[in-house]
Order: structure tokens, then sequence, then C-alpha cells
């Protein structure tokens, strides 16, 4: 193989290979940044490409591949995919973002769906999850819960998605609780167990008997247990790690979203949408509650799980100022999506700054 | 805000470090007999997964610690075979050892993911771990933690004092006279290479049986590489290495607890101060000694044939 | 029993036999492994190995691909490869990668949104510049103060990746971003995009600058008297001394040459296939560049064979994930299988292996 073939090779690339064979099965890809044994983020994503296969039997062959760095590698995978006839690929990591748009540019016929980003193209969705709908949930329950009045916050990078549920928790477990008060420690990864476990700890020895995670693993669930204090999991069931210490978790459930576009493309259907679903759909469920929360807070939580569900209460509603006391919602005022979607500050009673 | 009770600080520091000083020490015998393994992120991993799936099975975590540090010794037993016997070049042979190890621990975990292991039991000091500060730093821990520090003072002791050590350090210091004066250059190595493996191993059991009784692809997370740091930190003095291990596994937590207390701390510029702190270390180490040699084993990382 | 004699001069003929030799081994543990598995041997092997090439349905696309991930490794490799002639090691090639393209790519957005020819030439030596100067911390602390290059270099490696993720979470964040972090996209910031240069190649300019330095990297070593001194010292660093080489220096250039190109190469992808700075802009290249240059043997025609074949591994390892359900796990312990083989099989061209009836002690 010379440079010269590799070149002639080329000059026709793309568009022939398009011309991917017809198939009778539809062809589903998914794409994750992670591996798929993380125990959350990409665990949660296979589970949902697992129940697409279960829902829809022979008629969907599905295909993943695990760890691929985002950039020029994405981009490649994202088109390889596309090349051997797939008819739906998932990319599931924000910074897919750009990749999934060049590549989607290219290949008309194949839809794409984004998970977490912003940019949307005929052939391009995009779908998130309201998870601050869930923090919104455990931090009610965590102000009624706490009895040293400090509740632990592991957070990974500080993100508008983080900085959201940061602000959600705070603000119910202030409303049933005014004396809490949030520790909260950046941690800047997804997946570090060691780390989380540290910050776990340092979080418990400050006092904190309440552990609330935004990262990945279950070190901080098994810190807990041990320490003998209550946590919180988050993205799967977390329940195994922390049988005494677990008092619900929430959970991603991609897969009725994945069920439902999956079967839209088979039906011919698909159309580009931006989803962002919460608690009603079920995209944001919840890990059974733990038999220590005294029925009347399960009670509680269960109504807001309704409430917010039937869209009768919605997490964000005035009167809420901003950390710094200038008036952030209006009393009766509902906070906008365009301003949750980039929420870069914390909101009044919330210690500390968020860095940067 | 609250403030740091230096008591749980300096216990979490000792559980948090002990990985970083089981593979530190490991690797510190293994280029003490002159051979540089860059691969200890690998057999970490390697023992991580190993000593947890045996715990898992077994039900015995001691049964795990013993396969951790085999896994780990068998692995490097891989890197001995090819740099000992087939005389490849150690750099990039120790970085082939770590690509396959997390390879090969992440294939073998699948089965593991979210599984509990069994506990490891804290030695009952009884009223000794009442005593207020004292108890909760030094008698509250579980047996390994223990067996972590006897094992610092063994190789310390054997290094310096035993006929063994000193065959160790002719053979890294001069693999060429150490055969001429009829030392088995090549058996020594094989043995400093699997020590150095199986405290590695062990160091990856620690983590995923101990500090976090849990199974996670990768959860070694740089750990071996701080192993490495740590050896050269400590001029490869073993004593040194413990106080090595405690300033990096001491900066991570200390960073954690400033977050947890309120302290506003740019978390950039602590993560990296270890490795900054090491840099400098290391210059005014070299500086002192200018024109002199640091402890450095001479025959470092150089490749020995012993048919001449 | 069996012993190894030094051949008084390199074996040419074992130097092209021991890379299939090495290949076959690999082929036959690792179709083992896949077998244990549960897949089809012979087809992960194809997949991985020869689907990237020839697969009509791939290979129109794969094949240059292949030069999109070879680049970097190749031209990082070659900058390396010269150092460790010279006993220089730099192992924190990563580190010099990472700062070249926050330097160039610092650039590129300081000028944002201004279009002009000058700002692609200016990122490009900000990047260089860049890796240089993250280079020159081992190199001037190694002449100043004798203090170990392998470690300090391994050390900046790790500041630098908080340095990245400081900047892709602040300074470098796009204005524009929501408020997640990484830069803007220099892909779509025409003047500071490196581009394709002709179209359906993917050739970029890292890819031509990764060629021209396998060139000078081999007309360096083989043909120039630097390159001579280079391997003297490497060779004998007393007789280097007396044949007035400046070990100094020889430590400087080294550390110079290799941090320039780890820049270089890191510029350029951030610039073209990668196109912003983020968290995880940082891929390994320059761990794995280290591994390049040990299995090219330290040549560069060696190590444009060795980027190549990692290149390959990496393209089917993808198309064997989601074409046949291979775990991305099977594969990295698979490519750490290829590297055992390929550094263990390398002994047969330097020694010669010898039944001997009675073992004589030397």
């Amino acid at each position: 193989m010379t440079f010269k073939t590799l070149l002639t090779g080329t000059v026709m690339a793309l568009g022939l290979a398009t011309a991917a064979v017809a198939q009778d099965k539809t062809k589903v890809g998914f794409i994750y940044v992670g591996s798929i044994g993380d125990g959350g983020w990409n665990y949660e994503h296979n589970q949902g490409r697992l129940a697409v296969e279960d829902a829809l039997g022979d008629a969907v062959e599905t295909t993943y591949i695990e760890r691929v760095p985002e950039g020029a590698d994405a981009e490649r995978v994202m088109t390889q995919m596309a090349l051997s006839g797939h008819d739906l690929i998932f990319t599931t990591s924000f910074g897919y973002m750009d990749p999934t748009i060049n590549v989607a540019a290219k290949f008309p016929n194949v839809k794409f769906e984004h998970a977490t980003g912003y940019k949307r193209a005929d052939n391009v969705s995009t779908y998130s999850a309201r998870f601050y709908e869930g923090r919104a949930v455990i931090g009610h329950v965590a102000g009624k819960m706490t009895k040293t009045n400090k509740v632990g916050y592991i957070a990974s990078f500080p993100i508008p998605e983080v900085i959201r549920g940061i602000n959600a928790a705070y603000l119910h477990a202030a409303r049933v609780n005014p004396d809490v008060e949030f520790n909260v420690i950046w941690v800047y990864t997804w997946e570090d167990p060691a780390k989380e476990a540290d910050a776990a700890k340092a979080l418990i020895d400050q006092g904190a008997d309440v552990i609330m995670q935004h990262t990945d693993t279950t070190a901080p669930m098994l810190v807990a247990e041990e320490a003998g204090v209550m946590a919180f999991g988050q993205a799967s069931d977390m329940s195994a790690s922390g049988p005494t210490a677990h008092l619900t978790s929430i959970i991603d459930d991609w897969a009725p979203y994945y069920i439902a576009r999956t079967k839209a493309v088979m039906d011919g259907t698909w159309t580009s949408i931006d989803t962002w679903d919460g608690i009603e759909p079920g995209m944001v469920a919840f890990a059974e509650f733990s038999s220590q929360i005294p029925a009347d807070v399960v009670a509680e939580a269960k109504q807001m799980i309704e409430d917010i569900s039937s869209g009768a209460y919605y997490p964000f509603t005035g009167p809420i100022n901003k950390q710094d006391g200038s008036v952030w919602l209006k009393d009766g005022e509902i906070a906008d999506d365009g301003t949750l979607a980039t929420m870069d500050f914390y909101i009044e009673g919330v210690t500390g700054d968020i860095p940067n | 805000m609250g403030s740091i009770d230096p008591t749980l600080l300096i216990a979490s520091l000792l559980v948090a470090s002990t990985p970083i000083l089981l593979a530190a020490l490991g690797e510190l015998v293994t280029e003490k007999a002159g051979v540089l393994n860059l691969g200890v992120e690998g057999m970490m991993i390697t023992g991580a997964i190993c000593g947890f799936a045996v715990a898992v099975e077994s039900g015995s975590p001691w049964l795990g610690f013993v396969a951790g540090a085999g896994g780990g010794a068998l692995l490097s037993m891989v890197f001995a075979i090819l740099t000992q016997f087939f005389l490849s070049n150690q750099v990039a042979t120790g970085l082939a050892l770590t690509l396959f190890g997390l390879g090969f621990s992440s294939m073998i975990g699948q089965g593991y993911v979210g599984i509990v292991p069994p506990d490891v039991p804290d030695v009952p000091f009884g009223a000794l771990a009442e005593i207020p500060v004292l108890g909760p730093i030094f008698f509250s821990h579980d047996a390994m933690l223990y067996i972590g520090l006897m094992l610092v003072v063994l190789v310390w002791w054997v290094l310096r004092a035993t006929r063994l050590g000193l065959v160790l350090r002719a053979v890294g210091e001069n693999h060429d006279a150490a055969h001429a004066l009829g030392y088995p250059v090549l058996l020594v190595r094989f043995g400093a290479i699997a020590f150095g493996g199986a405290l590695a191993g062990l160091g990856g059991a620690y983590l995923s049986l101990v500090r976090v009784p849990q199974w996670t692809e990768g959860m070694t997370a740089g750990a071996g590489w701080i192993a490495l740091a740590i050896v050269v930190f400590a001029s490869w003095r073993p004593i040194r290495v413990l106080w090595g291990a405690y300033l990096f596994g001491g900066i991570t937590v200390l960073q954690l607890n400033l977050q947890a207390a309120g302290v506003a701390i740019p978390v950039e510029y602590l993560s990296m101060s270890p490795y900054l702190i090491t840099i400098f270390v290391l210059v005014l180490m070299s500086a002192r000694k200018a024109g002199g040699r640091l402890n450095a084993p001479e025959s470092l990382g150089r490749t020995f044939h012993a048919s001449r | 029993m069996l012993t190894l004699e030094k051949r008084p001069i390199p074996s040419k003929l074992w130097s092209y036999l021991t890379p299939l030799i090495a290949l076959l081994l690999t082929m036959i543990a690792g179709g083992i492994m896949f077998w244990l598995l549960g897949k089809d041997p012979f087809a992960a092997l194809r997949t991985i190995f020869l689907d990237p090439i020839f697969n009509e349905q791939f290979a129109s696309y794969a094949r240059p691909q292949l030069l999109i991930k070879a680049g970097p490794l190749i031209l990082i490799a070659v900058g390396l490869a010269i150092g460790f002639r010279a006993g220089v090691w730099n192992i924190g090639a990563e580190g010099q990668y990472i700062i070249g393209a926050i330097c160039g790519a610092a650039v590129g957005l300081a000028f944002y949104p201004t279009e002009s020819w000058i700002i692609f030439p200016l990122m490009v030596l900000a990047g260089m510049v860049g890796g240089v100067a993250w280079a020159m911390i081992p190199a001037l602390l190694k002449v100043k103060f004798n203090t170990n290059e392998i470690l300090v270099s391994l050390m900046l490696v790790y500041v630098a990746q908080e340095v990245l993720s400081k900047m892709a979470l602040g300074p470098l964040k796009n204005p524009d971003g929501a408020g997640f972090p990484g830069s803007r996209n220099l892909q779509q910031y025409p003047s500071a995009h490196n581009a394709e240069i002709w179209a359906g190649t993917s050739i970029h300019w890292g890819i031509i600058i990764a060629f021209f330095a396998v060139v000078a990297g081999f007309v360096l070593m083989s043909r120039h008297k630097l390159g001579f001194a280079i391997r003297l010292m490497g060779e004998s660093p007393r007789a280097a001394r007396f044949a007035g080489v400046t070990p100094s220096w020889i430590v400087v250039i080294c550390l110079g040459i290799a941090g320039g190109a780890a820049g270089l190469a890191g510029l350029f992808e951030v610039s073209g296939p990668s196109g912003q700075i983020s968290i995880d802009f940082a891929s390994g290249y320059g761990f794995t560049a280290i591994i390049v240059a040990f299995l090219g043997r330290l040549h560069p025609i060696g190590i444009l064979a060795a980027g190549l074949l990692m290149g390959v591994t990496y393209i089917g390892g993808e198309l064997a994930q989601f074409m046949i359900g291979l775990p991305s796990a099977a594969i990295q312990a698979f490519q750490g299988m290829l590297l055992f083989f390929l550094l263990g099989s390398e002994i047969l061209i330097n020694y010669r292996v010898r039944w001997s009836s009675a073992a004589k002690e030397a």
C-alpha cells in the first residue's frame, strides 16, 4: 500500500459508501464516552440499548462502542457507523455535539440523536433529562432527614447541569429546614472512586449526615454506609451498595425514549426534535424510598413527584433570589428553560463560590 | 464555616496513602535492582480486580489480598521475561504492560460491577482505640494498613542490613561487576520485579477491597504513576517513600477537606501542587549533590546480557 | 540449554522478519483470546487488521483516517526517538502535546473573529513554542541541577493536564457555549482551522509535517554531524565528551526537538481533527508515541511503519466493537499483546540463539 494508492482510493470516498445496503432490520448504534461497566452514566445508556432490543426484538439490531474519546475519534466512529448501514445513532455525551453535527451533514439519510447538547439539524435531535426535578425531591427529603443540618454534596464539574442540581436540592431542603447548610466539594471528575470516597469522608468529617453525589460511582454510598450516615444514589439504583445508608436514588431511565425514537425511525415518523424530559415520561425515575424515611416524608416526596409530573408544580418557582441577594424569579414566576440550560449562578443561601 | 479536625484528617490520610505506599515500595525494590518498570498502573489495576474477584468468590478478603499480590506478580513476570530474557526496552515494555493490564482487568471485571466485597475488619485494639486523638489515628485501621507500614521497615532493614539487600543493591549499581562476582543477576532481578508486581497488586487490592470497596474499570485512576513519582521523590529510600506517600495522598485529602470546610481554594493549583513539590524536591536534592551522584541505582533501566 | 550470542552486526534479514513473526504470534494468541470470549477469531482478526484497509464499505474512508490517527503518533515519536538515541528520556511528550495545543489554540482564539491568513501560521508557531517551553523545564533542570528528566517530564504531564482542565473551564471557555466547558470549535473559524488540504484525503498540515519530520529525522540522524553527536552520546557519553560533544547542549536540543514536535502535534490536532480545547482533549498520544518510537526501533522509517500499524489497530478495533461486538477492553489487551510480541521478538535482530550442550560460565 503506497501513499499514492491511499490518495487515489479516497477520491470518491464518502459519496459511494453512503449507498449502504438496505436492510430489513433497523440498525441502531450507540456511542458511549466511558465504559458500560461504570455503573453510572454509560451503564444506564446501555441499559436503554438493551431495553430497545427487548422491546423490539428481531426488528432491530443494536450495536455499541464504548470509551470513545470526544473529538476526532468520535467523528470517525460515527462516520463508520453511518457507513455500515446504521439507521439511527445515539451519541451519548455532551462533547460529541460538534462531531455529531459534522457527520450528520454528510449522511442526510441517517438519523442522529445527541444527548445533552443544544445543536440540532434536520437529521439531528437532542435529548436530555430534567435531573433537577429529581434533585428537588431528594433535597426535600434531605432537609427533613438531616439531624446535623449539614448536607454534603459531591459535585463533578461546574457546568449548568451540576449547578442546577445543587440549586434545586438546596432550595427544597431549605424550604423544609431553614437551618440546612450545603457543603459542596468539586472533585473535577465523573468517575474516580478513590477521590469520590475521600470527598465523602471529608464531608462526613465535617459533620454532614446526608451525602448527595453528582458523580457516577457508588464509592460515596459505600463510605456513607460504613460511616453510618445517609446518602442518595445517582444515575442508577445504588441501594445494594448502602443497605442502610441508601435513602433513594435518582435513576436515569433512557429506555422509554430510546424505544420511542427507534419506533419512530421504523415507521417513518422520526423528525428532529428537542426533548428535555423529566419525571413525567419516566426519564427521571427513583429507586425505592428507604424504610428509615418517616412515612409522612415519603408521602410528601411522592406528592411532589406527582405534582411535578402533572405540571402542578415547577421546582424553580419564585420567589427565588440569586446568591448575591438580587431577584432572580419574582413571586410565582417560573424559570424559563433557557436560563436553566445555562445556569451559572447559585441561589440565595448556598454558601461558597462556583469555581471560576 | 467548619474547621478541619486534624485527627480525622490524619486517619483518612493513612488509608488514602496505603495503596500508593505499597506500590511505591514495590517499585523501589525493583528499581534498586536496576530495573525500571513503568507498568505499575497496569499491575495495580490487575491486582485490584484479581483481589476483588477472589475475595467476592471466596468470601475471604485475606484470600483476596493474596490473589491481588499474585495477580500483580504474575503480570510482572511478563515484563520480567521480556526485559530480562528477551532484552526488550524497559520503558516501552512497561508502558505496554500498563496498556495490557488496563484492558485485561476490564475484561475480567465485567461480571463484578456493582457488587460489594466482603468487609475487611479493623484490628481489634480494644481500649487503645478509645484513646483521644491517638486512638483514631493509630488504632482504628485494618490489618493491611499495618502490614504496609511493617513492609516499609522490612524493606529498609533488608536493603540496609542483610546480604540479600547487599546483593540486590550490587546488581542495581553495576550488573556487570555483580555478575563477575558470581551474583545471580537475572535471578535477583526476577525476584525484585516479582516483589514489585506483588506489592503493586496488593496496593490495587487494598484500593478495591478497603479504600473504596468496589470494582470500577480503571479505578486506579493514575495511582500507579504517582507511585513511580514517589520512588524518585524518596530518592530510593524506603522510609522516605512513606513520607512521599503521605504527601501525595495527603494533598488530595487536604484539598477535599478544605473544600468541605468551605475554604475557597483554587482546586487546579492545589491538585498540581504535589507534582510541583516533587520537582522542587528533586531539584533541591540534585542541587545539593551537584557534582556528586544521586542515590539512583547506576544500572537503572539498562539492559543486562551476561554471555560475554 | 539455549544461550544468546550477540551478533557482530544487527541482522538485516531478521529486522524484516521479526515484525512478521510478532504479528503472527499476536494473531495466534489474540485469536485464542477472542475465541475464549466467544467470538469468531478469524472474523475478529480480519476486522481489526484488514477491514480498515480493504473492506469496500469502510476502506475508502478508513484509509485516510489511518493517517489522521497515525500522524500525531509519528510526529511525536520521531521527535522522541532522537532524544532516546542520546539517552535523554523524555517521557512527558503528553504534557508537551497538551501545552502546545493550549498555546496554539489560545493564539487563534485571541484573534477571534478576525479573519486573516497570518493567524494559522502564528498558531503553529505558538504551538511549537509552547511545546518547546514545556520541554525546556526538564531540560534546564537537568543541565543546571542534574535533575532526573524522566521524572520531571512525567510530573509535568500531570501539571499540564490540570492546566488543560483549568483552561477548558476558565479562560478558554467558549463564551457562547451555554456554560459548558470547552473552547470555541476552531473548525468553525476558517482562519484558525487546520482543514483538509485535498478534499476526501483527510490530509491536513499535521500529516504533511509528520512525513516531513520522518525525512528530516532520517537525514539528521544518518547524514548530519549533530545526529552523529547524538548517537555517540547515547552509546558512550565518555567518548562523546572526548569528541568535543557538550552533553548539556545535546540534552537541550533533544528535549527541544521532542517538545517542539509534540507541541506541533497538539496544535495540529486541536485546530483540525479535534477542533477544540476540552477537558478530555488529551487522549494519550504522547504516551503511545513512546511505544511507537521503540516499535520503530528509534528509526524514522521504522516509526512511520509502527505508527501506521498502531493506527490500524485503533481503527480496526473500533470496527470490531460495533461490527462483531468485541469489548473495547479486549482490544486494549490485544494491543498490549501485540506490543509484547513486537518488543520481545526484536532480540533476534541483535542476538543469535544457540543451543549449547554445556552451560559455560562467563
